[in-house]
């Protein structure tokens, strides 16, 4: 079951505020990712690897085709929609955690379990058993991320990704800067979404890791405009 | 957030003064559960827009349809004034960004709380002051300041003091005009984490107007940013700061200070 399918997308940036210029960085992207499938996206920085999978998230816009999670198209979907898919299908783990100052840790991870109305007995099980695999020792949990490490905040970042079992997935390089056993966790993650069904699309900079966890791999800069594809 | 009728739908709004532009043609809607930010700088007509929705200011043209518990989808433009002013005291709520705009500075903090309540009919007192209790713990007002009057307040008591006095009658809609404006840094925290508390556990629908885009990313779901009396874009919260498409927006965003 194709879970995510994108279809001759297209995106550039226009910079009023700098002579108007205009910057194309896709033209014709596709991708289909099946239910329990992880698909690497890969190509030189400043390819379009990150552009696409925030196109897919809903966070830039594309000018042009068609961007399917579920029987939702991204690319015209109004603000609630979006907001609805990525609350109960597609979840996001970005490189950098953003939180309400003072939130503590436990209600973080846990929150994306409680807007899907998981109780809070429950969700805070959950958040905990994530944050213990993720070796975030326990004496920080009712405490704010916002003061962690780069480290510890990119495993609670993580472990909220991870919390809800979304039917697709977006990874921005989930073992950038993790020591091997974190990092071993992570894979260990990923390959537990994917035996669960879930559709997965990432960006691996760690080749061992992108080898472990991914069916395949899709250049994005045959994507890129004005070069040969 | 999935419910199919808007509780507020915009139709062409617009405001005059004399021939100068406050607001023009402006329209959404929004739905149960929904936090729009409404972004500009000094005079974009974002304040104008937000009295006219709220019946503060009367529109030159245009419709502002809510979904009245009794009579459904109704234009609180043209409604009687009576009508009007009783949404304001159930239904709605508005946050000022001057905490003394609204406050009743010479009455204590319970009282505040409590003459909200009494205007909607409640008539016990031990029930009033029950509840003010309650209202000023969820705003994290010591219970042993109830009998304090706001200007012994600091700025963010004041401010949460407010939105106590606004919350406690359980309305569905709460407008908020620079909510977090002229307070600490510390202080603005605590405030957005509690309004964000509260925007969850009652399935409030709010429109916050406010020129600080921390707050509006860390609040709104959606966003919808004017210029000069005109709306130039929408969308996505994340999608309107992370990919601008308007040059204003644009300029907007990329001026911001990196902290």
């Amino acid at each position: 079951m194709t879970m995510i399918k994108i279809e001759n997308v297209a995106k550039s940036f226009v910079l009023h505020n700098q002579g108007s210029a205009i910057i194309p960085v896709m033209d014709g992207a596709a991708l289909s990712v099946a239910a329990g499938e992880c698909v690497a996206l890969v190509g030189a920085s400043g390819a379009g690897k990150s552009t696409l999978m925030r196109m897919i998230y809903g966070n830039y816009t594309a000018q042009a085709g068609r961007i399917m999670v579920g029987d939702v198209d991204v690319a015209s979907a109004a603000p609630r929609e979006i907001l609805e898919l990525r609350r109960t299908t597609l979840g996001y783990v970005s490189q950098f955690l953003r939180v309400v100052p003072r939130v503590p840790t436990l209600e973080v991870v846990a929150e994306p379990l409680r807007a899907v109305g998981v109780d809070s007995a429950a969700a805070e099980m959950r958040a905990r058993d994530l944050l213990s695999r993720l070796n975030i020792p326990e004496r920080l949990w009712t405490l704010s991320p916002t003061t962690f490490s780069g480290g510890e905040q990119q495993r609670v970042n993580i472990a909220r990704g991870f919390a809800f079992e979304y039917p697709a997935m977006l990874l921005d390089e989930p073992t950038a800067s993790l020591d091997a056993t974190n990092r071993a966790v992570v894979l260990d993650l990923i390959l537990a979404a994917k035996a669960r069904g879930a559709a997965i699309v990432g960006i691996f900079h760690d080749e061992a890791a992108r080898t472990e966890v991914c069916d395949r791999e899709v250049d994005v800069s045959v994507f890129t405009p004005g070069v040969a594809a | 957030m999935t419910q199919d009728n808007p509780l507020l739908q915009v139709e062409g709004l617009s405001k005059f003064y004399g021939h100068r532009i406050g607001c023009a043609d402006v329209g959404f809607d929004l739905y149960p559960g929904e936090v729009m930010g409404i972004v500009g700088e000094s005079g974009s007509g974002k304040s104008t827009l937000l009295n006219c929705l709220a019946g503060h200011l009367p529109p030159d043209q245009g419709r502002v349809m809510f979904d009245t518990r009794a009579d459904g989808m109704r234009d609180t433009v043209t409604m009687s004034e009576p009508e009007r002013r009783m949404l304001g005291r159930t239904d709605w709520a508005f946050v000022h960004q001057h905490a003394r705009d609204g406050l009743r500075m010479n009455v204590s903090a319970g009282g505040n709380v409590g003459e909200r309540l009494m205007a909607v009919g409640a008539r016990h007192y031990g029930d009033i002051r029950g509840t003010a209790i309650d209202w000023l713990d969820r705003v994290e007002i010591a219970e042993d300041r109830i009998d304090d009057r706001p200007r012994q307040f600091s700025g963010g008591m004041q401010q949460r003091l407010q939105i106590a006095r606004n919350l406690v009658t359980g309305p569905r809609l709460v407008f908020m005009d620079e909510p977090t404006g002229g307070l600490d840094v510390s202080v603005q925290a605590r405030l957005l984490d509690l309004l964000r508390g509260l925007v969850r556990e009652m399935g409030l629908s709010a429109i916050i107007v406010t020129h600080d885009l921390a707050v509006v990313r860390l609040l709104a779901h959606r966003l919808m940013v004017m210029k000069d009396g005109y709306v130039v874009e929408t969308g996505l919260t994340d999608q309107v700061l992370d990919d601008p498409q308007h040059g204003y927006t644009q300029l907007l965003v990329s001026s911001v200070l990196q902290v």
